[in-house]
């Protein structure tokens, strides 16, 4: 009961990326390009959902706990830091390049185009990569401080 | 370059289901609804319960399309106005940078902008910024590659 409630969650957020147009990577580049051919459709999909999800989570988090769960899981960083910002500015790099971001991509798989699929490959390799990076700069700073 | 119209009666209505479902994994499970932390958490699960969740929220993310068939009766344009090799590269760049920036569009730039995360509105002002200069140099300074 509980996993047929998030698959419809899941079913909710990508009919929502299809029916708005964002599985399409023509459309999102054509947001960015102002100086071409402008799209304004993504502005209105952030905006909206942004609205939707800023009062709906402020109903949500009046409860003590979600349904299913002990506790609320929100994210507890709070540092701004170069990691942040580097890693915020390589992301917009690659949907410049690409036109898809994480959320549009997994969502358009359903449509079975193999350029899709080719860029959730390269993605998770990119997210693999990172982790392995992570974890070396940190046996690193061990090995530095030991 | 393709053209698109813009299509502000289908962005927000689409926009409303996207807000609608983070709201309601946030009410089931407590979680944000990130693309880039539920991808990872579905590759390396911490536990076999926290592997199932991710698991249905997935399936449910990859029948977007397939409702949007049985709504409207066809599938959804995917249209890329980029070579294969951007593609490849521009996915591998997306990867590092979700990973070290600890989230992506959905995850900073929907839940942590609704919450008012400050690393959020400087994570999601960066990306929006790199990305419309990479697109920017793609079609106007290397003349669309």
């Amino acid at each position: 009961m509980h996993l047929v409630a998030i698959y419809l969650a899941g079913l909710l957020f990508g009919l929502g990326i299809s029916i708005s147009g964002m599985v399409n990577p023509a459309k999102t580049l054509n947001f960015f390009d102002v100086a071409g051919g402008w799209d304004a459709s993504l502005a209105v999909v952030m905006v909206t959902a942004l609205a939707v999800a800023a009062g709906g989570y402020r109903l949500v988090l009046r409860r003590s706990a979600p349904l299913f769960a002990p506790r609320f899981q929100l994210p507890t960083a709070r540092a701004i830091d170069a990691r942040l910002v580097l890693g915020a500015g390589l992301f917009g790099i690659g949907w410049g390049m690409s036109g898809f971001c994480p959320g549009a991509s997994l969502p358009a798989l359903g449509t079975g185009r193999v350029e899709v699929f080719a860029f959730t490959g390269a993605l998770v390799a990119g997210m693999f990569t990172a982790r392995w990076l992570m974890r070396l700069n940190a046996t690193r700073a061990a090995t530095v401080s030991a | 370059m393709i053209e698109t119209t813009f299509t502000p009666v289908s962005a927000a209505l689409g926009g409303a289901m996207i807000g609608l479902a983070t709201v309601l994994l946030l009410a089931l499970r407590g979680n944000v609804f990130g693309a880039t932390g539920i991808l990872a958490g579905f590759l390396s699960p911490s536990s076999s319960s926290d592997w199932a969740w991710r698991a249905a929220l997935m399936a449910g993310l990859v029948c977007g399309p397939l409702a949007h068939f049985a709504l409207l009766g066809e599938m959804p344009p995917v249209e890329v106005p980029v070579a294969p090799w951007m593609v490849l590269v521009g996915g591998f760049l997306v990867g590092l940078g979700v990973t070290f920036g600890a989230g992506c569009t959905s995850g900073h730039g929907i839940c942590g902008l609704a919450r008012g995360a400050r690393r959020s509105i400087v994570a999601t002002a960066t990306f929006m910024l790199t990305t419309a200069l990479t697109v920017y140099a793609v079609r106007h300074v290397f003349g669309g590659l």
